[in-house]
């Protein structure tokens, strides 16, 4: 082991039923350094993260810390006496509690709480660390950037050596980013190791040393921050080399009407409550587009907006050039809209309810509540729908948890079909499920839109979208920031507009 | 105007700010009492009288809302109660028991339901609602299977404990014939106070009434910052069904007698006495002196109802149901401001 | 090992998959006990009341009677157990208040009327409107104010019984038509009990309801998935308010069974502890308590086996009061079972001992 390595993890292997997580993934990390972990949904990242905090253990492989050797980590509570701590995205301290009791609650001796003693370290570790928050201070009045550097705080006086931050970044504004940054640079000259974990490749570039990029759970590669320009950051990421321009470009799915240059939706200045800056969209009749950008860029949130999910809060909508209103999703049912959400499981399925019962769900609401289809009706519906997706079910009475991930999002699929919208919006459609099913998909969107459906279609690999859309909307930290079509429709074009890169 | 408001919401936190509009309301409510009722407020000895009659309610509302910090609830406190109170009379009376024998009875209840309940919420995930919901039924059931009828407790040496008075010097009163009548406590207010001391000190200095407030705060989050949630949540129960038992004796103190329908609906006197006193149903927030004035401000208010003519039995339901709903009101309306404020 | 074997196996399967097995297997084992403890508890017979009315008589008779309001209760209960995945304590308060607020109209505020002072219908409408009220109250904290089920029911548990005291002024008004005390007992001429036309109304009603509306699938969908079921198109909000509302009909129609039954009313007694057999009657039907899925008819047949309960408890000299101990051991062991962490246990225990068991064999 080199002089300045704090961990060093060789051949880690890990595998869940049915998907090699991990495979031989090596990753190494200095003192004083800030290493960005990258790569797109399913890389390995967080899988990689968990088997070093000890949540999930690993098949093969060696975890290696400064001045211990080998080390074996069976849990968080493991891996924080071996110096390794994490602070989440979603802050793990104790709202109600003051900042001193978060800093130190749940570790030292004794059975009594000396506030005094307490009070007067934890300012004195949050002066040292330059963090405006005061020890006496319910922690919940501070801002989410201040009690993420709170968490951070706790992890460096539990004297840290590897300190991971996950996407901690996701919930602060710039300017809170900023403070964190400062922070982050401070330990690093306290010889802290830091693995920084983010989708924003502007603030990798700010802040990073290093960076190591994961892809389809293999390693790609580690990189100096210099040698490596953020187009190619990007390629390694979505895994084409920018020379590789063998792009299928798509097979044309497009609808050849009279009314072909009709705009089924417009929509201008609209914007959500999630967080996205106001953005203008349209599509045509017939049109497959798409919304691309790196996770965490806001495209599921634009298309949640349109789709009246979030509350809209302001911009105005059309149909077909007539100005409507959408504030919540049976609006946009109504004016014949359909969206399949990007998380299946927490906003798409309803566990316990048959396949029949969740494919006629979103025709069944818009029907009416007094209109309830009849057995023999439903059992039709289901029996056409499983037979056209080719669904892969026991029976239509089946608990739909109890099928496939790819199956499961079939149904889903079919319960909007059979709505025969004239729009429809697919986030993520492809996420975790098998190649066959995949390929499927893709077919479907092509043929719908032959059929004069329009699609907007969005999914985290960049070659889906090439082959479906023939329009594509780029964003970057949660701004519209481009649109390319035609000509322009290349992966280098589209990985430069992401990266920003003039 | 604004301006400074926001500034006194944003910077005290969550159980002092509920804490100092619980004592605020009580000081109002026991001076407008004296203003416009007069005649027995003025009297210390009303203060006091208040004290010696909820002296019970103060002990089970205290382990209520230990419950509550820690995200729990547990409304068999009245059952355990009358249970408490009905063996230990039987005991006394017709078992010839003596006064060490009936309190150990109090607590071996207290100790059983804390074991029971604790751990089938703790260990077992289920529900605190559910299980001290049937914990309830069946201390009311078994309080009739012990005993049917309602009666009174003759054992000499349990009456004399009784009718022990702690004379408070200087605070008596003298009355028309010029008699100078002492103001006095009974001996269960002594163990309230005890109680809530003790509570009090416990939950601000010791790691285990901060990790209650930490469980009740953000359970993930608790068990992430390293501490035993199983154990700390067991324990909340723990304590709350042992200070029922406690306050099932003192109870049985006051009134002197064993019958199923003692303490009716004083779980729910409980859970309003800790949310009137700043306790938050949510979890995480909530303080014993908070639950103190709790109780102090319900009985006040029930006081002043029955002084001001309205002493029929419904109107005690109806106030409590109504001050709860205010100040469940009062809290949300109060942290939505908060949020705003900090917002800003 | 033959198929015939395996055949059995997944013919058991179905039978104890299926949510009616543990009702009718409790049922059954009550009759059992029944039976052996006195064959006579089966006997009907046809009799003439004090009024001179031909009436059935028999413990099976009074079980179906005397379950009527529970099984009008278990269909609200329930439709608010599985889409806010809590329960409503406060219906036993709540019939008392839609009692009371009958009797003030029936017999307009005095205790010893003479004569109605408002026909019997307006008197159910206005116990209709109340308990209505009184389930909006509750849907309400719960829909909007986002209040657990239980806490938010807990109010009008407590004032509940005060409401209805304070609606009559605490008298006790006695309703003077005969014909009133009809829907408690027997209609002249009828040998059997009015109550179970009730119910078979009652339930005849939800099963159209059910049949012709989409309660069900919105109300499993938003108790299952409230987010999927909002992003298809359901407004969750209104589901869970619209169970307490139809919880507060049904509480209602029990309050015209109750207080018919004696013409009057008692504040502190009348439905004691019903909020315990009703929510003991959803779970006993297999309906998870946290929500999701129902079977209406599980939980109706489940509040005749509690009533089959307590008629056999009374059989063996258990007194009225002392019920709800015995029933609150039954809660607490039906809730152990369904609890998750005991189940994943009992499937681990299962898998353990069932390659031991293939050895033997």
């Amino acid at each position: 082991m080199e002089d300045n390595r704090v961990l060093e993890m060789r051949g880690i292997v890990k595998t869940f039923p049915g998907v090699k997580a991990l495979q031989n993934v090596d990753f190494s990390l200095n003192k004083g350094e800030i290493h960005a972990l990258m790569g797109e949904n399913g890389a390995g990242k967080s899988t990689l993260i968990k088997v070093l905090t000890g949540v999930y253990s690993k098949d093969a492989g060696t975890i290696t810390l400064e001045g211990k050797g080998e080390v074996a980590i069976h849990s968080p509570q493991d891996a924080q006496k071996n110096g390794i701590s994490t602070v989440y995205q979603e802050i793990t301290l104790c709202p109600n509690l003051t900042v001193a009791e978060n800093m130190f609650i749940g570790r030292g001796e004794g059975k009594i709480t000396n506030w005094k003693k307490m009070n007067e370290e934890a300012d004195k570790l949050l002066q040292s660390l330059e963090i405006p928050a005061k020890a006496k201070q319910q922690l919940s009045n501070c801002s989410i950037a201040v009690q993420q550097m709170v968490a951070i705080a706790r992890a460096v006086d539990m004297d840290c050596k590897v300190l991971i931050l996950d996407e901690p970044t996701s919930s602060l504004d710039e300017q809170e980013v900023e403070k964190l940054f400062g922070l982050m640079r401070d330990l690093k000259a306290r010889g802290v190791g830091i693995i920084f974990v983010t989708h924003f490749l502007d603030q990798v570039y700010e802040v990073c040393d290093k960076i190591t990029v994961l892809r389809d759970g293999q390693l790609v590669g580690e990189y100096e921050i210099k040698d490596l320009p953020r187009v190619q950051l990007v390629a390694k990421m979505l895994g084409k080399e920018m020379d590789d321009l063998s792009d299928i470009k798509g097979e044309g799915g497009s609808y050849e009407g009279a009314d072909a240059d009709e705009r089924v939706f417009e929509a201008s200045e609209l914007q959500s409550n999630a967080g996205i800056k106001p953005f203008d969209f349209y599509i045509k009749k017939g049109e497959v587009n798409g919304f691309t950008g790196l996770l965490g860029s806001g495209r599921s949130e634009c298309v949640r907006a349109i789709f009246g999910a979030d509350r809209v809060l302001n911009g105005t909508v059309k149909m077909h050039g007539k100005e409507v209103k959408i504030g919540k999703p049976l609006d946009a049912m109504k004016h014949g809209i359909a969206y399949l959400p990007e998380d299946r499981k927490g906003d798409g399925i309803i566990g316990d309810l048959s396949v029949k019962e969740n494919i006629i769900l979103a025709l069944q609401v818009l029907t009416g509540f007094f209109k309830p289809f009849s057995k023999a009706q439903v059992n039709a519906f289901a029996e056409e729908y499983i037979k056209k997706l080719n669904i892969k079910t026991a029976s239509v009475d089946t608990p739909i948890k109890s099928l496939s991930g790819g199956n499961q999002q079939k149904v889903i699929l079919a319960r909007w079909l059979l709505m025969h919208p004239e729009y429809l919006i697919l986030d993520e459609p492809t996420r975790g499920i098998d190649v066959g099913t995949k390929v499927d998909i893709q077919k479907l969107v092509l043929e719908l839109a032959k059929e004069g459906m329009s699609v907007t279609f969005i999914s985290s690999e960049t070659d889906e979208m090439l082959r479906t859309c023939s329009r594509l909307v780029v964003m970057r930290d949660r701004k519209v920031v481009g649109e390319l079509s035609g000509g322009d429709l290349t992966q280098n074009k589209i990985m430069s507009t992401i990266a920003g890169d003039k | 105007m604004s301006g400074s408001k926001k500034n006194i919401f944003g910077k005290m936190n969550d159980t002092s700010l509920l804490l100092t509009i619980t004592i605020v309301i009580f000081f109002l409510m026991y001076i407008g009492a004296i203003v416009f009722q007069g005649g027995a407020f003025t009297k210390p000895q009303m203060f006091f009288n208040i004290l010696n009659a909820n002296a019970a309610l103060i002990i089970t509302a205290c382990g209520m809302s230990v419950v509550m910090i820690s995200g729990g609830i547990d409304i068999s406190v009245g059952g355990v109660v009358a249970l408490v109170s009905m063996c230990c009379a039987v005991y006394l009376d017709y078992h010839d028991g003596s006064i060490i024998g009936s309190i150990l009875i109090a607590l071996g209840i207290g100790i059983a339901y804390g074991l029971v309940q604790g751990f089938l919420v703790a260990y077992l995930d289920i529900q605190p609602f559910i299980v001290s919901l049937a914990g309830m039924f069946f201390a009311r059931g078994m309080t009739t299977i012990v005993n049917t009828a309602p009666f009174n407790v003759a054992d000499e040496e349990f009456t004399a404990l009784k009718l022990t008075r702690i004379i408070i010097p200087g605070m008596g009163t003298t009355n028309k014939k010029g008699i100078y009548v002492p103001a006095y406590v009974e001996i269960g207010v002594i163990v309230a106070l005890i109680v809530v001391a003790v509570l009090f000190i416990a939950l601000r200095w010791t790691k285990l009434g901060r990790s209650f407030y930490a469980v009740g705060g953000n359970k993930q989050s608790a068990l992430m910052l390293g501490i035993n949630v199983k154990r700390t949540k067991f324990l909340s129960h723990m304590i709350c069904s042992v200070l029922a038992g406690i306050g099932g004796y003192v109870y049985f103190l006051h009134v002197g007698s064993g019958s199923a329908s003692h303490a009716m609906g004083m779980e729910m006197n409980a859970i309003a006495s800790s949310i009137i006193g700043g306790t938050m149903l949510t979890g995480g927030v909530g303080n014993i002196i908070g639950t103190l004035f709790g109780v102090l401000s319900l009985s006040t208010i029930q006081n002043i109802v029955s002084s001001a003519g309205l002493d029929q039995a419904w109107w005690t339901g109806i106030t409590i149901a109504a001050m709860l709903c205010i100040f469940l009101l009062i809290q949300s309306v109060v942290m939505a401001q908060k949020k705003k404020a900090l917002k800003a | 090992m033959s198929k015939t074997a395996n055949k059995d196996e997944s013919f058991f399967k179905k039978l104890v998959g299926n949510q009616l097995f543990i009702p009718i297997l409790a049922l059954l084992l009550l009759a059992v006990i029944n039976l052996i403890n006195d064959p006579g508890f089966f006997k009907i017979t046809l009799g003439t009341n004090n009024a001179g009315n031909p009436v059935l008589s028999g413990y099976l008779v009074t079980i179906l009677d005397y379950g009527s309001e529970l099984g009008i209760l278990a269909i609200g209960m329930t439709l608010v157990t599985a889409a806010s995945g809590g329960q409503d304590i406060s219906v036993g308060a709540t019939i008392a208040i839609a009692g009371s607020a009958m009797l003030r109209v029936l017999c307009g505020g005095t205790s010893r009327p003479t004569e109605l002072a408002a026909p019997i219908i307006v008197a159910f409408l206005v116990a209709c409107v109340v308990g209505m009220l009184c389930g909006a109250f509750n849907g309400m904290l719960v829909a909007v104010f986002k209040i657990q089920p239980m806490i938010a029911t807990l109010i009008l548990f407590t004032a509940g019984r005060s409401i209805a005291a304070w609606i009559n002024n605490n008298e006790l008004p006695i309703v003077p038509d005969p014909k009133f005390a009809y829907f408690g007992s027997f209609i002249p001429g009828i040998p059997v009990p009015t109550t179970v036309f009730i119910v078979i109304a009652c339930i005849i009603v939800i099963a159209l309801v059910l049949k012709f509306t989409n309660l069900g699938l919105y109300t499993q969908a938003v108790g299952i998935n409230e987010n999927s079921s909002r992003l298809n198109g359901i407004n969750p909000t209104f589901i869970k308010f619209l169970s307490f509302v139809i919880l507060g009909l049904c509480v209602a129609v029990a309050a015209l069974i109750k207080v018919s039954r004696l013409s009057t009313i008692n504040y502190s007694v009348i439905a004691k502890d019903i909020e315990m057999d009703a929510i003991l009657a959803v779970a006993l039907g297999g309906n998870a308590l946290s929500g999701g899925k129902f079977n209406m008819w599980a939980s109706i047949l489940g509040a005749y086996v509690i009533q089959f309960l307590t008629t056999t408890l009374y059989k063996f000299n258990v007194q009225s009061d002392a019920l709800a101990a015995y029933k609150a051991v039954v809660v607490i062991v039906l809730v152990v079972f369904s609890a998750p962490t005991v189940r994943d246990y009992m499937k681990q225990l299962t898998k353990k001992v069932a390659p031991a068991k293939k050895e033997v064999a």
